[in-house]
């Protein structure tokens, strides 16, 4: 199994889930197939030898952002309709195949990371100068705090707004 | 002339001085309302405080900004730096300020009168205004999606401010929706430009497209078709306008104004940047595009618009329509069109806010009475602000000697230039049939009396009073002299940053105090041209 295999499985399963997310009824089971659209992208993301990166999107929104999501659709009771959504034989069969595809093939690329490692380097994929010396996270944080300064700055400012706009939103009256 | 090669940090901060202020005033509003308020609140009644803190701290960050942005034309830095600093910057923060000073000038009477929270207003509006100052100065993709993003949140959340009023949560979810939507295809747009040019700095992208054999690339034009989608959400051209009716009539009027203005003239800005100087080099890839924009952003909404029977919903569809003329500007891909639509966004700026301060004015409290029934009678009961708001209308209209017209002729001048006849001549043919529903109100105003039971609007505030007189009295006196305001326009489009083959020769030419990249001879030759095209404008 190649490694153009992989990288196209885990494009394929992160549009197929997509699709399905954006066509189910039930947020709760949109939220789930999302969370396979995250976890195929971060899959894509190691195959790029992005693995800061592929970390990073799991973590971040397929922990935090997903669980989030997740509360407030259950806080808003919007899980309850009564759309058999995976309970069809189609449903459990795209669900079930995705699952098992994805799944297998990412145990494969954890157990097997070192059959691939020699692999990953023979394929069109260029790797940026100097990635073995300074390992993965280097590439990003260096032009992140030295080009992209004034990126990062205006980020932070971005962040403040929508911070005090999600609080002057949602605070009782005062008045 | 000083040159900044953004060696040290330091010069990022002086070359982004106006956005620092105003993120330093933004703070100190917020800091002043978590730690100081708290102690006089209760025994002072803030609310009619009209001079507040909080819009003395905004006043001032804007008067120092616009400071800081004159000392910054002196300045000059490489072609393919991260920010732009050159004369069309300067002039696009000179249109964007003084709009937000003459918003934040005329909303403090309604913030007093609507009981709206000031510091969050005004802390809002200036990350508003940092966001839009960003979106102007980037010169790199990244840097203009986070500053069209900062711009974008504060001001969904100003929509949103009159939290007990459910057009104004209405509007503000929609604006929402319909804008993160915008920003995704813009986002993606700027993915796929990466993927084509393997940059997102502008300059170096440019110079990939046109020497390089990317130009038919599909990636390119997927790239360049989404970030036009994109930028025709913001600046809410037909067929991307369908949310703008409801949000600007469901905003509260000031945020309304601002929206109109500021939000619309940051996004303008920046496209205009992007297309026609950085993507200047190949027109083909999006002139069709923004021909039929144009043509559709002229001729829908000044048909719909006809039929209004609100005051604000009317603005909203005419100022769609203003984004079709201005678009127009961007379709002829000349530097006359460019400067032709700085002019007119400048205009427009200040007779957007104007009649829009007019008309929250006319509303009373509550923000209730905007229909265009309500304006029967105005011209008699309340002279002074009818002959103002007849001065705003007939410059939006675009009747001769008002800025808008010089404006408009400016435009038209640009397209018959360039050849594009049609677009021209609807141009013309849009403007006669807006005279109608402009017109309208002013019959209203002044042909027709008040019911007997209308009450009277409020006299307005000395600050309010003498803030829309002075505009009127701006926009007659640029209608009747706009030479010199004409020659500004030329001259801040002739002194913007064209991304040029040779990045690092340029970089020693000016670091040897040439004047600019280019070849001096050249651009003075060229300006001189077309200010002998503009002898005609210039005799008014």
């Amino acid at each position: 199994m190649s490694e153009n295999f992989l990288f196209q499985a885990f494009s394929a399963s992160a549009i197929l889930a997509a699709v399905i997310m954006v066509t189910r009824k039930n947020p709760v089971t949109a939220v789930i197939f999302l969370v396979v659209v995250f976890f195929s992208v971060s899959g894509m993301f190691l195959m790029l030898d992005a693995h800061y990166v592929a970390a990073i999107n799991v973590i971040l929104y397929g922990g935090a952002i997903m669980v989030l999501f997740l509360f407030v659709i259950m806080l808003l009771n919007l899980g309850h309709t009564k759309q058999k959504d995976l309970k069809g034989p189609m449903g459990g069969l795209v669900g079930g195949t995705i699952a098992v595809a994805f799944l297998g093939t990412l145990t494969q690329f954890f157990i097997g990371g070192s059959e691939f490692e020699g692999m990953s380097r023979q394929g069109d994929v260029q790797l940026p100068l100097g990635l073995e010396q300074q390992g993965v996270i280097a590439p990003i944080a260096r032009p992140l705090f030295t080009d992209y300064i004034i990126v990062l700055e205006v980020t932070g400012i971005l962040l403040l707004t929508a911070i005090v706009g999600a609080i002057f939103l949602t605070k009782k009256r005062s008045v | 002339m000083r040159f900044f090669d953004f060696a040290s940090h330091g010069h990022y901060w002086l070359a982004l001085l106006p956005e620092v202020i105003l993120s330093l005033s933004a703070v100190a509003i917020l800091m002043r309302d978590a730690f100081v308020e708290k102690v006089s609140r209760g025994s002072v009644d803030l609310v009619d405080d009209r001079a507040s803190v909080e819009y003395l701290i905004t006043m001032y960050g804007i008067a120092a900004a616009l400071i800081a942005s004159l000392w910054l034309s002196d300045m000059s830095a490489p072609t393919d730096s991260l920010i732009a600093l050159d004369g069309f910057r300067v002039a696009a923060n000179f249109i964007l300020l003084g709009g937000a000073l003459l918003v934040v000038t005329l909303a403090n009477d309604y913030l007093a009168r609507e009981r709206l929270p000031t510091a969050e207003f005004h802390a809002l509006l200036l990350f508003a205004l940092v966001g839009m100052l960003v979106l102007v100065a980037a010169r790199d993709l990244i840097l203009l999606f986070v500053g069209l993003e900062l711009m974008s949140i504060a001001v969904y959340v100003l929509t949103g401010l009159v939290r007990n009023d459910s057009r104004s949560s209405e509007a503000s979810l929609k604006y929402f929706i319909v804008g993160a939507f915008a920003s995704a295809f813009l986002l993606y747009g700027i993915a796929l430009l990466y993927g084509a040019t393997g940059t997102t700095r502008l300059a170096t992208a440019a110079v990939a497209i046109t020497n390089e054999a990317v130009g038919g690339n599909f990636l390119l034009t997927a790239g360049v078709g989404m970030l036009i989608i994109g930028f025709g959400f913001k600046i809410a051209a037909v067929p991307f306008h369908m949310w703008t009716p409801d949000v600007y009539e469901g905003a509260p009027t000031p945020v309304t104004a601002l929206m109109a203005t500021g939000v619309k003239a940051a996004a303008f800005i920046a496209l205009l940047r992007v297309l026609t100087i950085d993507l200047g080099g190949v027109t083909d890839l999006w002139r069709t595009a923004i021909w039929w924009l144009a043509m559709l952003t002229m001729i829908v909404p000044n048909l719909i618009a006809l039929t209004q029977s609100d005051v604000k919903r009317m603005l909203a569809y005419s100022s769609i329509a203003h984004a079709g003329y201005l678009l127009v500007g961007v379709a002829t891909s000349s530097s006359l069109g460019r400067a032709g639509s700085l002019f007119y966004l400048a205009a427009y700026t200040v007779m957007t806010v104007g009649s829009l301060a007019i008309v929250f004015h006319v509303a009373g409290p509550g923000d209730r009475k905007s229909r265009i029934q309500d304006y029967r009678g105005l011209g008699w009961q309340r002279p002074g602000l009818a002959v103002v708001l007849l001065i705003f209308l007939l410059s939006l209209a675009g009747f001769p000697p008002t800025m808008g017209f010089v404006g408009k002729l400016f435009l038209l001048r640009a397209a018959i230039d360039a050849g594009e006849i049609i677009l021209a001549v609807t141009l013309v043919l849009t403007s006669l049939v807006a005279y109608y529903y402009y017109l309208r109100i002013v019959w209203k105003m002044y042909f027709e009396s008040a019911p007997e039971d209308a009450e009277i609007p409020e006299a307005p505030g000395v600050a309010f009073r003498w803030t829309v007189g002075l505009s009127a009295f701006a926009i007659i006196f640029a209608g009747l002299f706009p030479g010199r305001l004409i020659d500004r326009a030329q001259d801040a489009v002739s002194d913007s940053m064209v991304p040029s083959d040779e990045i690092s020769t340029s970089h020693m030419n000016e670091f040897h105090g040439s004047d600019l990249p280019r070849d001096p001879k050249v651009v003075s030759a060229e300006t001189g041209s077309q200010r002998e095209s503009l002898r005609e404008l210039r005799w008014r």
